[in-house]
């Protein structure tokens, strides 16, 4: 206290005390048990100073004496540090000179933590840490590196433990987060943890991570863990990208396999139907004929039986009568000129009779 | 009466500073140790709440009754298979013998200082005693998830899991099971330690990327050669139904055929050779019908007047009969 007139003091003392409640975490700015014994020394040689100073001391009490619990928050009144009530959210009244001392605490507040990766703004203070590059380095089970980024959602939820159990809960709540988290990558493959095992992972880590805020008496509940990005060390992330154009050039390839496979085998089916269809047309072609042949045969032969030597002269006949007339050269001759044949001219346009 | 009351101020004044002086409040989050002219006296006080010493002669010394933390700093050390690693650790302890704490240690900066030296040495026994992949793993027999897609010949290509036998939650409980004894008689409880973080030395680091690499490119090229082949093998596959189905056309075709024409002379000589007279007229049908396709005007004939078709040239009646 600097200045020597008790009233400025203590106007000092109102002012610091009307900037404390409600912004400061770790109960509401009391004015000290010491400070008012002090103040009480220096004003002793005043009876009128002695009367106002009481007066405003009491003002000052009964000011300090209400507290107002935001709504998703509660406070824990300890007595003489000794814990005494857990109040809900509303206006209370304490006792003053620091007799009580209120902490109030977000319960109802998700709160989170970053870990590998760190978004400004944050109103938690332990949401992220400037070393967050390190934070997300690990070892995979086959000795492979990973850069791994993950959240932590976590509540407070036993404020008496949060407060009284652990010094730093918070900071515990990171330590045991990236140890759960390095524990789950180191039991398991690059492959696992960059593509195929994520879920698996968030879910073991939790469940981890549950298990280990119970045993450290922290007071949280930790709620969800979600992984964030993981990628492979930047100059390896080069060849991972490789694998998977390779992937994709091998679907690719055996697509475009495919491709000519439906392009050609459909079609030969056809040809194939096709070509027996025509054979069935063939097939029917030639029994139908051999139907019709020795169908007209048959009644050609039927009349014949009838009357065989006259109707076999007739078809000779009739068939002479038709071939001879289309002939140029005709020769006829009689049974006895078999010498003549060497005479004949073979070139003459006329036949020869003799 | 001005006399009185600034004795009464004074007196009032002087009992304020020995009650001020003679109580003191222990939070719930501190146990205190009583010290009179610099000597502990009594039990340590462990229970929160107001309480009374002789005043002036005796100082309050506060100690924390929480678990309190401890971070190893990360160093660089050796493990078994002589790879440089970064480990940093962190432990939880508590005070459990608030006098023998006060007595050996006073303060917090010096117990921290003390299970820095005894936790880091004990970690550093640990990491030189067992290889990397027991510091990395935990479970033991743990089989991977796969990926589908490259599932069925990886067991060769790929490095996988590498066996362990103890496991890390094993390292970190010798750990403990090493450091504990040696902190009691500090009046510390550790509560347990446990690796942060466990990573590759810079220097180590581009190697384990070059390894890491050349492990991908070996998985690129497997998958493009899985491509190649199975593209091959769908070719292969399209030959053959190619030739599978035209050969199978080619021989169903010749069965219609062949079954054709077997019936188309099933039905003919069926007609023809339905009696020697039938057959006899058959021929001389045929005959008759090759002559009209056969002879043509280029052809030349010669026959002879015996001939049935010019017997009546050389007389009206050559056989008689009529």
């Amino acid at each position: 206290m600097a200045g020597n007139n008790p009233l400025e003091d203590l106007l000092q003392q109102l002012k610091n005390a009307r900037a404390a409640p409600g912004s400061n975490a770790n109960g509401t700015g009391n004015v000290s048990l010491g400070s008012v014994g002090r103040g009480v020394g220096s004003g002793g040689s005043l009876l009128g100073g002695l009367g106002i100073f009481g007066l405003a001391a009491v003002a000052l009490m009964i000011y300090n004496a209400y507290y107002t619990i935001p709504s998703d928050s509660v406070g824990i009144v300890q007595r003489f540090g000794e814990y005494s009530a857990e109040k809900d959210p509303g206006l209370h009244f304490k006792m003053p000179l620091g007799i009580d001392t209120v902490t109030i605490l977000p319960v109802k507040r998700q709160l989170k933590q970053e870990f590998g990766f760190a978004t400004g703004g944050a109103t938690n203070v332990s949401q992220n840490r400037p070393d967050f590059a390190q934070q997300g380095q690990m070892v995979t089970g086959d000795l492979n590196a990973a850069l791994v980024e993950w959240v932590v959602q976590y509540r407070i939820a036993e404020p008496r433990k949060y407060l009284f159990d652990t010094r730093n809960p918070a900071e515990t709540l990171r330590d045991i987060s990236e140890s759960v988290m390095r524990l789950v990558v180191g039991d398991r493959s690059v492959d696992e943890v960059i593509t195929i095992g994520r879920q698996e992972i968030e879910t073991v880590a939790l469940a981890e991570m549950q298990f280990l805020a119970a045993k450290y008496e922290i007071g949280v509940s930790i709620d969800q863990v979600q992984l964030k990005n993981i990628n492979p060390p930047r100059p390896v992330q080069a060849s991972f990208n490789e694998v998977n154009q390779a992937q994709q050039e091998k679907e690719s390839l055996i697509n475009a396999a495919r491709r000519e496979f439906n392009k050609v085998i459909p079609l030969a089916e056809g040809e194939k139907d096709q070509r027996i269809r025509a054979a069935d047309g063939y097939r029917l072609r030639r029994v139908n004929e051999a139907e019709g042949d020795t169908a007209r045969f048959n009644a050609v032969f039927a009349e014949y039986s009838k009357a065989p030597e006259v109707t076999r002269r007739r078809i000779y006949i009739e068939t002479m009568q038709e071939v001879l007339p289309q002939l140029d050269n005709k020769i006829i001759m009689d049974e006895n000129a078999q010498q003549m044949l060497p005479l004949m001219h073979l070139n003459s346009p006329q036949g020869v009779l003799q | 009466m001005k006399i009185t009351s600034v004795l009464l101020a004074i007196i009032v004044a002087g009992v304020f500073i020995v009650v001020s002086s003679a109580l003191y409040t222990v939070d719930e989050t501190k146990q205190v140790i009583i010290t009179q002219f610099g000597k502990p006296i009594g039990d340590p006080i462990v229970e929160a709440g107001l309480k009374f010493k002789t005043p002036f002669i005796q100082d309050v010394n506060l100690i924390e009754k929480r678990n309190l933390e401890w971070d190893g700093a990360p160093g660089n050390m050796p493990t078994k298979d002589k790879l440089y690693i970064a480990v940093d650790l962190f432990a939880r302890w508590r005070i459990v013998d608030p006098l023998q704490y006060f007595l050996r240690l006073r303060d917090e900066r010096s117990a921290l200082s003390r299970l820095d030296d005894i936790l880091g040495s004990e970690t550093r026994n640990a990491v030189a005693k067992h290889e990397l992949i027991e510091l990395v793993r935990t479970t033991k027999d743990r089989v991977p998830l796969r990926d589908a897609l490259l599932s069925d010949t990886d067991e060769r290509t790929l490095s996988g899991l590498v066996p362990i036998t103890k496991g890390r939650a094993l390292v970190e409980q010798e750990i403990y099971a090493a450091a504990a004894p040696k902190v009691e008689v500090f009046g510390i409880e550790l509560l347990d330690i446990r690796f942060k973080r466990i990573n590759y030395n810079e220097s180590v680091r581009p190697k384990i990327y070059e390894r890491m690499i050349s492990e991908r490119r070996q998985i690129a090229e497997r998958f493009r050669s899985e491509g190649n082949g199975e593209a091959a093998r769908i070719n292969g596959n399209r030959e053959r139904e190619l030739k599978r189905i035209q050969s199978e056309a080619y021989r169903e075709v010749e069965e219609i055929r062949g079954d054709a024409d077997a019936k188309a002379t099933g039905i003919y000589a069926a007609a023809y050779n339905s009696s020697p007279k039938a057959a006899d007229f058959y021929e001389f049908q045929k005959t008759m019908d090759m002559y009209k396709t056969v002879l043509k005007e280029n052809s030349m004939l010669i026959m002879s007047t015996t001939s049935e078709a010019f017997e009546y040239l050389k007389s009206m009646n050559p056989s008689g009969e009529k």
